[in-house]
């Protein structure tokens, strides 16, 4: 995992609440068997006319958004099936980091573990977030937990641990393997009943 | 400090950590399946890491598989997903029930009929209605594709401690109203998302007289109230449900023994208690685009509320202030994590018994594990369906989440007895109305939704 410090990027808005992970990723898309090549296909209804074409009118299709690396969004996002591919697709894609009024628990925590940074902003914070221009840039400084855009900065919360991973970069497992021996001791101790 | 269920297992697998924080759980039980392990076990191999424990690792094939045809896989990439499942549990010595296999089936009904799943356990499943097994009086709940991948390489999982919540169920449960109509019935009244942040636990008399079959309905349900885990104390029925399956604790006795010391001390324990009565609880359908979108029979299409109640009325094709025997039904599928058991089939094939399906009506009946489909043809419910013109399918999800050949046209009217009614869910476009296996075999036979406590239940029982 690339360690993350500040992303200094252009945000793209797309508004909606409750943007499921249906949406994000239709369950078409889930028959891989690898983490890569869904940024193709991440929101794949709105993007995509029956055609095939890309829909013009869809944010991420707008070329003065190409490159963009902070989505904006409502609440309750990456809600319903728990599929990791909806947060791969945003990756693949290359976004950074996600500012929502609430993300579901378990989307946030795949977003944790691919680098994905979850941002939760309350709505009067957002409604200033949204009036971000095409060619502007908004920064995310997690050391000190702010999004800076202009001159205003909106402090978010974060786990510390969640908050040391992404700075380190430090993949779960490696994190993990430093408590083997603890994990060890318990499997010892584990009842068993044959 | 008086203790829930929750807490006494929750503590009896914490390795590191403090509440507050993410804490390190021991898993005693990882089901996997050939959707969300592909990723995880190429994470394995390339950085050179084992698979911790594979004999507390079980996986089975069921999202992908075709009901109708069952070893002729057409879809390129579902197959694909089979044979990598296949050629990794082959590597990693991870026992598999393949299509085919008695033990196959959906990763939820397999987990409890084989005996896997056991009381004050801490199970994982890469699939978010792993809160089923919550049941047995187990902390089940679904992990994500990298969580996946570390409960693999280290048999232990980083979580934040929930809140808990407490539903005392109360009363006595109608003729002709189950499970599913309580579970549906209190997201009805609380919400879809009432459960965030906190884990479930089902309590109170009507609930200590479900069998495990119809706890598991419940628990199943509880992820659609935004909760990861549901759970039911284990008592004297879910120690017989276990005793005799194949993975049952050889000494059965002492495992009884230890289970029984696993139950919330009193109710000022959880952080949160509701109440919910079942004594006029009516038969639930959905009539909208998620779960709590639901009425009883009886009653109407309720009027638009929001924003949200339009664009579900403009999806489903329905309008307020219509009754549920106007929904024009198409379809039924009986089957799903949520009701494929055999009391569910036995259940279905009472109201189907002797008679035919409504001429509207084309009916899948998918049994969510080869045993149980095995059973129900050995017992004769089977032919029940097959006389009445259903089809009689091979285990898996099916049409619950039509990631297989079985989708609901676009358009079309589905009674399910799945949990999902989101838009697209059981096929693009279909139109999906929930409610329990009695409500939608009785709608099979009427040809549209009728109030079944009505019903004259002498005539579904006589013999
Ligand atoms: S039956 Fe449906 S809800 Fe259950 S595991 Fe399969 S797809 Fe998921």
């Amino acid at each position: 995992m690339k360690a993350f410090t500040e992303e200094i990027g252009r945000a793209v808005v797309i508004p909606n609440d409750s943007i499921n992970t249906d949406i994000i990723l239709p369950k078409q898309f889930l028959k891989n068997i690898l983490k890569t090549g869904f940024g193709k296909d991440l929101f794949f209804d709105w993007r995509y006319l029956e055609d095939g074409s890309l829909n013009p009118d869809f944010e991420l299709n707008k070329p003065e958004h190409k490159g963009a690396t902070i989505l904006i969004t409502g609440t309750d996002f990456g809600s319903g099936s728990s599929r990791e591919h909806a947060v791969w697709a945003l990756t693949d894609y290359g976004f950074k980091a996600v500012i929502a009024g609430g993300f579901s628990d378990i989307f946030y925590m795949n977003a944790t573990k691919n680098g994905l940074l979850p941002i939760v902003l309350p709505e009067a914070d957002r409604a200033i977030l949204r009036q971000v221009k095409a060619d502007e840039l908004i920064t995310i400084n997690l050391p000190q937990q702010e999004v800076i855009y202009n001159t205003q900065a909106f402090h978010f919360d974060i786990n510390p641990q969640w908050k040391e991973k992404f700075i380190k970069g430090e993949d779960d497992i490696d994190h993990t393997l430093q408590f083997a021996n603890q994990i060890t001791a318990f499997e010892q101790k584990r009842p068993n009943f044959g | 400090m008086s203790k829930t269920l929750f807490d006494k297992i929750w503590d009896t697998h914490v390795i590191a950590g403090q509440v507050g924080e993410p804490q390190l759980l021991y898993v005693d039980l990882h089901l996997i399946h050939e959707v969300t392990s592909p990723q995880p076990f190429d994470g394995l191999r390339s950085m050179h890491r084992r698979l911790r424990r594979p004999d507390l690792t079980f996986a089975t094939m069921d999202h992908n598989v075709p009901t109708k045809d069952i070893f002729n896989v057409q879809d390129e990439m579902s197959r694909l997903q089979m044979e990598t499942l296949e050629r990794n549990c082959k590597e990693f010595d991870v026992p598999l029930a393949s299509i085919g296999d008695d033990q196959q089936g959906i990763v939820h009904v397999v987990g409890p009929e084989r005996g896997l799943t056991q009381p004050a356990k801490v199970i994982v499943c890469g699939d978010s209605h792993t809160a089923t097994h919550g049941a047995f009086g187990t902390i089940a709940f679904g992990i994500g594709t990298s969580e996946v991948e570390h409960v693999m390489a280290t048999q232990t999982i980083w979580q934040v401690k929930p809140k808990t919540m407490g539903i005392k169920i109360t009363g006595k449960l109608p003729a002709n109203t189950y499970a599913k109509d309580i579970i549906m019935g209190i997201i009805a009244q609380y919400g879809v998302s009432f459960g965030t942040g906190y884990a479930i636990e089902f309590y109170g008399e009507a609930v200590e007289n479900l069998s495990m079959e119809a706890r598991l309905t419940m628990c199943n349900m509880s992820i659609e109230a935004g909760s990861k885990t549901g759970m039911v104390r284990p008592d004297q029925t879910t120690f017989d449900y276990i005793k005799g399956r194949e993975f049952a604790p050889k000494d059965f006795a002492a495992a009884q023994k230890y289970w029984e010391s696993f139950y919330t001390d009193d109710e000022s324990a959880f952080d949160e208690n509701l109440t919910f009565d079942v004594s006029d609880l009516k038969p639930m359908i959905t009539w909208g685009t998620n779960p709590g979108m639901a009425m009883a029979v009886n009653q109407l299409t309720p009027a638009v509320k929001d924003a949200n109640d339009q664009a579900a009325y403009d999806y489903i094709g329905l309008h307020p202030g219509m009754k549920a025997e106007e929904i024009p039904l198409d379809y039924l599928f009986i089957g799903s994590c949520t009701n494929s058991r055999y009391e569910d089939l036995e259940i279905a094939a009472q109201m189907m018994k002797g008679k035919h399906l409504a001429p509207n009506i084309t009916a899948w009946i998918v049994p969510g594990s080869r045993a149980i489909r095995n059973k129900a043809i050995k017992t004769g419910i089977a032919k029940i369906f097959e006389d009445a013109g259903c089809e009689w399918r091979e285990p898996g999800c099916s049409a619950c989440l039509a990631m297989n050949p079985d989708k609901i046209p676009a358009g079309m009217h589905a009674a399910s007895t799945s949990n999902r009614n989101f838009i697209g869910r059981q096929g693009a476009g279909s139109r999906t109305h929930l409610a329990s296996p009695a409500m939608v075999a009785a709608a099979g036979i009427a040809g549209h939704f009728v109030d079944i406590t009505l019903l004259d239940t002498e005539e579904g029982e006589s013999k």
